[in-house]
This record gives C-alpha cells, sequence and structure tokens, in this order.
C-alpha cells in the first residue's frame, strides 16, 4: 500500500553520452508500496535512467536517492536493497526451480535455514511444490513469469524493478502476475516497472512518460486519461508523443 | 544468375565489415607464420663450415670460393680425413662439413657426374636443414652456370646426410601445418559461423521461401571463403619463402590445386557442421574441437604420429590434414610430383565429395 | 466469393511430446488482414511456418493461393512475402544494401516495384546509409516490412512484427498494412496483444496450439454471453481478493485500474447486489455495467476450453 515514504527521489538528474543528453533534468519521487510506471518510446532515455537508479551507471549530475542510498557514493548499498526482473531473462533453464531459488538467495546473502524456509513459501504461495525439482525449461511460461518474480523479491528487497514483465504472457497469467505485485505492494515494496506497453500501464499506481529524455508527464492513469481527453493510456501517449515530436 | 551475385555481394559485405573475420583472415596467418617460424628458425648468416676436400682440383676450389663468397658460410676448417668430421662437429666449432669425392674433376669429366657430400648436425635440426638446402642451393646454380653450354650435360650430386637425427622431424613442417591449421579455421569454421548466423537471425526462413536454390545459397556461402582461403595459401607460401627462406621444390601448379582440393574440402565440412546445428556457439564449438584440434595435434604437424599410441594413430589416419600435410610437404620440400602423392590426394578428394554429398542431402528447404 | 487465400483443415503439428498445434482450421480470404491473437507457445509460428511452406503438418490440409503446401511448395513461395518473427535483416548491412539484396533474391529490382513501397519506404529514406543495426525497432520493423514487399507479394506473412517496438511505431505499422490490404495484398499476422485484434478485419484467438474463436473483432466480442461489471474501489489488492471470494462472482479479472467482474446468475445479473456486498468491506466502491473487448473474451473461452479440458 502507498504510504507517504520517499523511496526513490531524483532532482535535477542530467545523464550525457558524448554531445547526446540521454536524461535531460528527470525530477519525480516514488513513494513506499507506490506501483510506478517508468514509460516511454525505445531510444526516449528509460534504460539509462533505470541503470543510474539501479546503481550500475553515474549520472553527469543531479541528486539521486535510492532507498536512502546516494547513488554516486553507495552504489553497493544499492544493489542489496533492490531486486530486478526482466522479461528478456528469467531464469537458468538448465537448473531446478529449487536450484534457482537457492542460487539467487544465496547472492543475497540468505543462510541456508533462510533459503529453506523461502523456498518452501514460494513453492507453496505459487503452488509448485510439485515442480520444484523440475528444469525450468520444463515450466510454461506464465509459471517462469511468476517463478522469476517471486525469486526477484526472495531477499524483501525496499524497491523490485521490473522490466517489461508481462509482454507474450496469456491474458490470465498476466492477471495472476498484476496480483502478484499488488500482493507485493500491499506488504509495502516499492515496484517501478519500465514498459512501452502501454496496456501495462494502466496497471501503475502512477505512470511517468519519458518523451526524448525528458520527463512529459506524471500522474495517474485516470487523471492522465481525463487531462489528455484520451479512453485509454496507448492513447495519452501517442497524444504526447506525437505533440514532441512535432515541435 | 541475379539473384546468386547479389547474394555474393553481400557475403562479401558481411566479411569486410566484420573486424574479428578480417582478422582472422588476414592478419592470423601472417602471425601464425611468423610465430612458428621465429620459434622455430633463424636466419642462416656466415654458418660456420668445415670442408674435407679430396680431390682438391680446380673444380672443387671453385665451389668452395663460390661457398664463401656467397656470405651464408664461413669455411672455419679444411679437414683432412673422415675422423676429423666428428671431431669437428662435437667440438661444436661447425654446422656442416662438405666433402668433395675423390678425383671430383676427372670423374665429372670422364663419367659427366661427380659428388658432393653434404653432412649437417641435425640436432638443431631448422637449422641443419636450412644450411643444407643453401648449400645444395649454391651447388646446384654453381653447376647451372659453369656446365650450361657444355653439352655432355655434366651434373654435381649434392647428396645430404643429416647427423645425430636423420628424420628432419619438425624441420619446416610448421609451413604445411600453418597452412593445414587456417585453411580449416577459415574455410570450415568461417562458412559454418556465417551460416548459422543466418539461421539464428531468422534470415535463414526469409532465404528459404525466395526463388534462391539451396545451392545458391550454399555455394555463395561458400565461394568468398574459397576465394580467400586460396589467397591465404598463397601468402603462406610467399611468407615461408621470403622471410624464412623455404624452398618450394615441386610444382606451383600442384602445389595450389592441392591446397584447392583441401580448401574444397574444408568448405564441404563446414557446411556439413551448419546443417546439423542451430546456434553460432556450437557451430563454433564443433569445429574447434572437431576440426582445429586435430588439424594441429593429430596431423603430425606438431606431434609425429609414429610416437602415438596405436588408438591416436587410427584418429590420425582419418584425419584429413594429415593428407593434405603429407602432400604439401613432399611438393614444397622434396620437390614430389603428382605420383608420389596420388593416393593421398584420392583420399581428400574422396572426402570432399563425401561431406558435400551428406551437406546437399541435409540441407533442407524445410525447417524441422 | 473467391476462393480462400489460405484454406488449412484440421492441421496438428507436434514437436516430440509437445503440441504445438492442434486441429486447427482457418481460412483467410483475399484482401483481408486476418490476425492470430494469442500469447507466446500458443503455435502461432508454427502455424506461420506451416503457410511459409517451411514446415509441413503433421496431419490435416494446408493451401496457400490454391497450391498444396507440400507439393507446390516452390509455387508457394514465389507469391509470398514473409517476415519471421525475431527477425531482424542483416544488422551489418545498410538500409538501402538490405533492400536491393531481397529485391535481387527474389529475382527484381528496387525501382520495379518502387510504387507499393514509397509510402513506408519514405520514413526511411532518410537513413538509407545507416546500418540497419543502427536503426531503431520501429525502423527496422519498416525496413522488414519493404523488404518483405519488394517482389510485390500476393500474401504477406508477418509473424509478431510489432513485438517489442513502441506505441507510435506500432499505430503507424498498423495503418501501412491497413494501405498494402486497399491495395489488395493480403495479411495474415499475428500478435500477442489484444487490443491489436481490433484493428484486424478477422482474428482467430488462439491458445495451446487451438483456436478458441474465429471471426471478425466485433463478433468475437459480441458472443461474450455475460452481463460485464466494471468494479472500482481505493484498495484494488483488497478489491480483487473480495471479488475471487465472492460467493456469486463468477469470475473477477484486472483490468488496469478496474476489475471485471460477471455474476453466475447473469440473467438476473443486478449491480446493486455487487455494489452492497463490496461497500460493507471497501471504501470508494464504484460498480458499473461495461461492454466485453476481446481480451475479456480471450479469457472467457481460456477457461470454458479448460473446464471442459
Amino acid at each position: 500500500m502507498k504510504t507517504d515514504k520517499i523511496v526513490i527521489s531524483v532532482k535535477n538528474l542530467i545523464k550525457d553520452f558524448g554531445s547526446f543528453r540521454a536524461n535531460d533534468r528527470l525530477n519525480f519521487d516514488v513513494y513506499e508500496g507506490e506501483v510506478f510506471g517508468f514509460l516511454g518510446a525505445n531510444g526516449a532515455g528509460k534504460t539509462t535512467a533505470l541503470k543510474i537508479l539501479c546503481g550500475l551507471s553515474r549520472p553527469t549530475s543531479g541528486e539521486v536517492m535510492v532507498s536512502g542510498c546516494n547513488v554516486y557514493t553507495q552504489s553497493n548499498l544499492i544493489k542489496q536493497k533492490i531486486g530486478y526482473m526482466s522479461q528478456k531473462f528469467t531464469l537458468y533453464e538448465d537448473m531446478t526451480v529449487t536450484e534457482n531459488i537457492s542460487f539467487y538467495a544465496g547472492i543475497y546473502g540468505l543462510n541456508f535455514k533462510q533459503i529453506k524456509n523461502k523456498t518452501m513459501q514460494l513453492l507453496s504461495s505459487l503452488g509448485l511444490e510439485g515442480e520444484a525439482h523440475k528444469l525450468i525449461a520444463d515450466l510454461p511460461l506464465g509459471w517462469r513469469q511468476k517463478l522469476a518474480f517471486s525469486i526477484a523479491i526472495v531477499h524483501d528487497p525496499a524497491i523490485v524493478f521490473l522490466d517489461e514483465p508481462t509482454g507474450g504472457v496469456d491474458p490470465v497469467t498476466r492477471r495472476q502476475f498484476w496480483k502478484m505485485i499488488y500482493e507485493a505492494a500491499a506488504k509495502g515494496v516499492t515496484v517501478f516497472v519500465t514498459t512501452h506497453y502501454m496496456d501495462e500501464a494502466e496497471y501503475c499506481d502512477r505512470v511517468s512518460i519519458m518523451v526524448d529524455g525528458r520527463i512529459a508527464a506524471l500522474d495517474t492513469p485516470a487523471n492522465l486519461k481525463e487531462k489528455y481527453n484520451a479512453s485509454s493510456m496507448n492513447e495519452v501517449f501517442l497524444g504526447l508523443a506525437r505533440h514532441t515530436s512535432n515541435k | 544468375m541475379h539473384e546468386f551475385k547479389g547474394f555474393l555481394i553481400k557475403e562479401f559485405y558481411h566479411i569486410f565489415r566484420d573486424r574479428r573475420t578480417m582478422l582472422i583472415l588476414f592478419a592470423m596467418p601472417v602471425l601464425q607464420m611468423l610465430l612458428f617460424g621465429y620459434v622455430i628458425t633463424n636466419e642462416i648468416n656466415h654458418a660456420q663450415i668445415a670442408v674435407l676436400d679430396k680431390s682438391d682440383d680446380y673444380i672443387t676450389r671453385k665451389i668452395i670460393t663460390r661457398l664463401s663468397a656467397s656470405g651464408y658460410f664461413e669455411i672455419k676448417s679444411y679437414l683432412q680425413t673422415h675422423d676429423e668430421i666428428k671431431e669437428a662437429f662435437q667440438s661444436g666449432e661447425v654446422r656442416e662439413v662438405v666433402v668433395f669425392e675423390d678425383n671430383f674433376s676427372e670423374s665429372l669429366n670422364r663419367f659427366g657426374t661427380a659428388n658432393v657430400h653434404i653432412i649437417t648436425d641435425a640436432s638443431d635440426a631448422n637449422t641443419a636443414n636450412l644450411i643444407a638446402n643453401y648449400t645444395s642451393a649454391l651447388i646446384a646454380r654453381f653447376s647451372a652456370d659453369e656446365f650450361n653450354k657444355d653439352s655432355r650435360g655434366l651434373t654435381i650430386k649434392s647428396d645430404v646426410r643429416m647427423m645425430y637425427n636423420p628424420e628432419m622431424k619438425s624441420v619446416f613442417m610448421f609451413v604445411p601445418g600453418t597452412m593445414a591449421m587456417i585453411l580449416i579455421l577459415i574455410s570450415a569454421l568461417l562458412t559454418s559461423v556465417t551460416i548459422v548466423r543466418e539461421k539464428e537471425t531468422s534470415s535463414m526462413e526469409v532465404l528459404l521461401v525466395s526463388p534462391l536454390k539451396p545451392a545458391h545459397i550454399i555455394v555463395g556461402k561458400v565461394a568468398p571463403y574459397a576465394v580467400l582461403s586460396l589467397i591465404n595459401a598463397f601468402t603462406i607460401i610467399l611468407l615461408g619463402h621470403t622471410v624464412f627462406g623455404l624452398p618450394v621444390l615441386g610444382s606451383f601448379i600442384l602445389l595450389f590445386s592441392e591446397c584447392l582440393l583441401f580448401i574444397l574440402m574444408a568448405l564441404s565440412l563446414g557446411v556439413l557442421i551448419s546443417t546439423t546445428t542451430n546456434s553460432q556457439q556450437v557451430a563454433m564449438m564443433l569445429a574447434m574441437v572437431a576440426l582445429l584440434m586435430p588439424a594441429i595435434l593429430l596431423s603430425g604437424f606438431i606431434f609425429p604420429i609414429e610416437n602415438m599410441p596405436f588408438w591416436l594413430q587410427w584418429i590420425c589416419k582419418i584425419n584429413p590434414s594429415t593428407y593434405f600435410i603429407i602432400i604439401i610437404k613432399n611438393i614444397m620440400l622434396k620437390g614430389s610430383g603428382f605420383m608420389a602423392v596420388w593416393r593421398e590426394t584420392l583420399i581428400l578428394a574422396f572426402y570432399t565429395f563425401f561431406f558435400l554429398f551428406v551437406s546437399i542431402r541435409k540441407f533442407k528447404t524445410r525447417l524441422t | 466469393m473467391s476462393n480462400p487465400v489460405i484454406k488449412g483443415t484440421h492441421l496438428c503439428k507436434n514437436y516430440g511430446s509437445v503440441q504445438a498445434v492442434r486441429d486447427v482450421s482457418f481460412n483467410v480470404n483475399e484482401g483481408e488482414i486476418f490476425g492470430f491473437i494469442g500469447p507466446d507457445g500458443a503455435g502461432k509460428t508454427s502455424l506461420f511456418r506451416m503457410a511459409a511452406t517451411l514446415l509441413l503438418p503433421d496431419s490435416g490440409n494446408l493451401e496457400v493461393c490454391g497450391l498444396n503446401v507440400e507439393n507446390d511448395y516452390k509455387k508457394i513461395r514465389r507469391l509470398l512475402g514473409y517476415m519471421p518473427g525475431k527477425f531482424s535483416l542483416y544488422q551489418d548491412l545498410t538500409v538501402e544494401e538490405n533492400l536491393r539484396f531481397f529485391a535481387s533474391v527474389f529475382r527484381t529490382t528496387v525501382s520495379q516495384n518502387y510504387n507499393l513501397i514509397r509510402d513506408i519506404y519514405e520514413h526511411i529514406e532518410p537513413f538509407k546509409n545507416r546500418r540497419a543495426g543502427k536503426l531503431s525497432g520501429g525502423m527496422k520493423q519498416k525496413l522488414a516490412l519493404s523488404c518483405a514487399l519488394i517482389h510485390r507479394p500476393r500474401l504477406l506473412l508477418l509473424d509478431e512484427p510489432t513485438t517489442g517496438i513502441d506505441a507510435v511505431s506500432r499505430k503507424e505499422f498498423w495503418s501501412l498494412l491497413r494501405r498494402l490490404r486497399d491495395e489488395g495484398i493480403t495479411v495474415l499476422v499475428s500478435t500477442p496483444y489484444m487490443d491489436e485484434a481490433s484493428l484486424c478485419d478477422r482474428i482467430a484467438l488462439i491458445q495451446n496450439g487451438q483456436i478458441l474463436s474465429t471471426d471478425t473483432p466485433d463478433v468475437v466480442a459480441s458472443a461474450f454471453e455475460h452481463q460485464l461489471f466494471a468494479v472500482k474501489a481505493r484498495d484494488m489488492y483488497l478489491l480483487i481478493n473480495i471479488l475471487e471470494t465472492c460467493p456469486f462472482v463468477r469470475s473477477a479479472f484486472i483490468f488496469g485500474q478496474e476489475v471485471h467482474v460477471t455474476i453466475n446468475d447473469y440473467r438476473n445479473a443486478d449491480e446493486d447486489k455487487l455494489v452492497n456486498y463490496l461497500s460493507d468491506k471497501l471504501a470508494d466502491v464504484v460498480v458499473y455495467q461495461t461492454k466485453p473487448n476481446i481480451e475479456d473474451c480471450f479469457m472467457e473461452l481460456m477457461s470454458n476450453k479448460t473446464k471442459k479440458g
């Protein structure tokens, strides 16, 4: 559930690559327990900003705090407090379900007992007890995605970053997936979703839309639709993208 | 033919735009040659030799003058008896002893032929071979210069004897060996990888549904590498000759025909690999493990086959590179003609047809 | 009415023990945009490869342009323009070189059919000397489409052409497809995005190798026979949990900021009943009737299938 506590704070973030400005004075806050959508077309600068927030890249200038850590000086600390899941990379296909869980839990420093408990807990909540020793390769896509998300939050991170998490999965699984996201958010995890699929945006508490390195809009989906007189986030996005490219 | 031409142009774009491919194609052969070459060879410059001139007539003296005037040799001592030869070598003073037989010019005049024995210390086999080759080449040239106009067809026979390592292991073997390795690498590895890359990016599907025939695709993929491999074979021989003084005693045309045959064999093997796999990584591993390693290790290139355990000898026997190395060694170093290598040639030709046949059979016009 | 351009009857395809395509029958008519709508792994790519004659069905009959895919594959291949899924052109060739290459492979020239691709190519022409690998996703797809069209095919097969490209490019891509259809080219396209269904003339919803429904998007949507309610509340997670356990709720699926709900006794569907039930437990409950979309239908059909199967 969204609270008033700020977990990501970005002030005047600028990132240059040579003469190219990938992020141009970004300003936004993300709250604890919020599902925050970070949208933009290909090349709008989403990935650049995401890398900075994950502590993988240093901004050119600006103030960025992630879960109380400064991205300039405490990037290693940030990595312990976040989880990450991408649609492209999920899990090791040649390892079993439990092996994958133990591996990722181990990376984040959980001890043997914790891993054992987490594994049990995770398998039962996903209903995967019967598949515990199956290879990931033998699981249906939808299950893999759900498992990947559970593993991304196995170390109880403050923030979880999701990169196009539900692309290509069937509509029922997708909804189960979003229910899991809401469940995590209800427990206080901040969920940061980057995507260029506008229907994923409809599920977020608030969305920001990046166009050409800037944040062109930031609000709840309902307010944005109202403001741009659109029936869907897709229309909002098309309106914004076209508006700026006509400039 | 229009579509085939378009295909060829595209292949050359791929090759010339990929820095790694270009490096493998052009930098690697030169590097390998220099590397192997310099590890093994030294330049011949004022090599110290001894002479045992049992005849001591005007022709033998002329030859000795020619040898010392060449700049390659320095006559360190004149020996008197055969017994001194061993001593000379053991003292380490000289690397070669040139022995003229008794009554040299007399036998030359009377029988039309005379003998020079070139004895070298082959414990450093490479240098020994170089020196012996230089010596016999100089004597041959001398004989040509002197007796050219003589209708009797006089010849000086130089026979080379290697002491301490009569079979000359490893000498100049690096050239045929490097050639086998590089041709395998370029032909088999690069072609298989480029074909598989088309599968990975799905462009193979588009090519399959186009009017291009499977043969077009295979030949179009293979032809650029065949040409480039041949250029490489030429570069290697040229480099061997200019930098390391490696002789090509046999026929150039025969040498290149054999190279071409080996290239075709390697290419058809590359195509075969590509038909059996769908990922560049696997193709690369297959080519490396199944082709490159045997070409280096199990072909007599680095390790003599005779010293291997019996079962490894059998692998060497089915390894096409082994035969190619025998052929090249014979043509380049021994000056043999086709008759000396027809058996090996036949084996390579058989392999080529076999691989080609299998890969055309396996090349699918559909996906599975 | 003329014969269908693609006519598939009882098609099956297995890979080992995996049944990728299970008894699929469908027709694609001349001059229409026909879409396979379904998630990854539904069997869309297998069907495309069959239509492109690259894959033979294990059983069933498939005719493309009146020709049999097994015997007349060479003839069929000349009539096709095919863009495989994940097709990425030759990254190391420039835009122009790619186009020229595909023109030569199809025994034609760029100028010969330029009028057909002009609309598309104009978008990318400013970058014609750029390597294809350096183009944005949307540009790449436009170039790939130009390459597939260069020989003026009668039938265009596009396997997930809009996957991974942004909303603006997707919209442009679909309007290009409609223009091609108006030129008389039949288009078979696939997509995992339900919202793209309405852009097709006719669709087939596909899941687990089976077609769930096939018709025009409107007819498919109108087959949804239950009264559909949209429900909102302040706490979405609580809302969906309550709805899923509510005894008279038949189905509840999250749709963005709403939950789409059907009720067991749909003939006496009454939104008041829902409002009353929820208001006790949640704040700011809003319930109203809404029109089912393709995604609603898809999920409805999926659950019917699993109940039957």
